[in-house]
């Protein structure tokens, strides 16, 4: 198996911050998508059952 | 395909089983292609450092090709008035511009080390920095504008101005003379960098690729949503 160079030396003060702010963007993009998603998806889902419970008029 | 995919419940269903399945395909190509940014050797000019190539040449590409997205949907709404064209734009532009500021950053992380300077205001990095204030006039325009229609009609134009700036990205390094480097990829000629970097770079920039492609469909869905919901506040409201 291919050997990890994980020790970039000198250019460590650069490499890890770049590979870390990328992580943490590309991170803030899934979280912040599936958020909102399921947001407004729970949103239409609590205004239909609200406009089901308006229009059935049996429903005390 | 496009058209039967222009009608949103169409575009619900589809994207129901799509946005998870090429979230999953992103997720094997970055994996491979972070495992293989620090298998390969270094570089005998730029030392480890290389391996920003992978994480900051991808950034790149995919803000530029957000940007042609939101030009392409801002086009589609503004001539063919396609219902889900507005949501398609709205959900490229914040995407686009995570990818914009990664591709700032790394570059500048990478441009200390090897130019001895955080920035400059060469061609290349000014457009892309330009790029970045074209997506956040983007949302801004959206959000400060109530009605929709014209917030969407407004931001549109100013999308498709902006598309002028991608020839200026690309060309950059071409038509003046700027510290960054010209063009080793996708040349005329075929690529200059070595064939055991090309390999991982073009796994990250697949799976760049298939991570927008897989949160694009979910922020779509996620508008869709929105603005369902805002119609049934209303009714509720009359």
């Amino acid at each position: 198996m291919t050997m990890l160079d994980l020790d970039p030396g000198k250019y460590g003060a650069f490499l890890w911050p770049a590979f870390a702010i990328s992580a943490l963007v590309i991170g803030w993009m899934v979280v912040d998508s599936l958020l909102s998603a399921r947001r407004w998806r729970k949103e239409v889902q609590r205004l239909e059952a609200l406009r089901s419970d308006m229009k059935d008029p049996s429903r005390p | 395909m496009f058209q039967a995919l222009a009608n949103p419940q169409r575009f619900m269903d589809f994207s129901r089983w799509a946005a998870p399945l090429v979230g999953i395909i992103a997720v094997i190509l970055i994996a491979i292609g972070l495992w293989l940014s620090f298998a390969v050797p270094e570089d005998y000019q730029m030392g480890d450092t290389v391996r920003m190539v992978f994480i900051h040449v991808p950034a790149a590409y995919m803000a530029m090709f957000c940007y042609a997205c939101l030009g392409g949907a801002s086009f589609m709404g503004l001539v063919f008035r396609h219902s889900l064209a507005d949501a398609a734009g709205r959900a490229c532009a914040p995407l686009g511009a995570g990818f914009t500021f990664l591709a700032l950053i790394t570059g500048s992380l990478w441009g200390k080390p090897m130019w001895g300077t955080w920035w400059v205001w060469d061609a290349r990095m000014t457009s892309v920095l330009v790029l970045l204030l074209l997506y956040i006039g983007y949302m801004a325009l959206q959000a400060a504008i109530d009605d929709e229609v014209k917030a969407a009609r407004a931001a549109s134009i100013l999308a498709l101005v902006g598309l002028i700036n991608l020839p200026i990205i690309k060309f950059s390094v071409d038509w003046w003379n700027t510290l960054h480097q010209p063009a080793s990829v996708f040349r005329a000629d075929g690529p200059t960098m070595p064939a055991v970097y090309l390999w991982p770079l073009a796994l990250m920039a697949l799976g760049y690729m298939a991570l927008f492609g897989s949160l694009w469909m979910v922020r779509v869905r996620s508008e869709v949503w929105r603005k369902r919901a805002n119609g049934l506040a209303l009714q509720a409201a009359g």
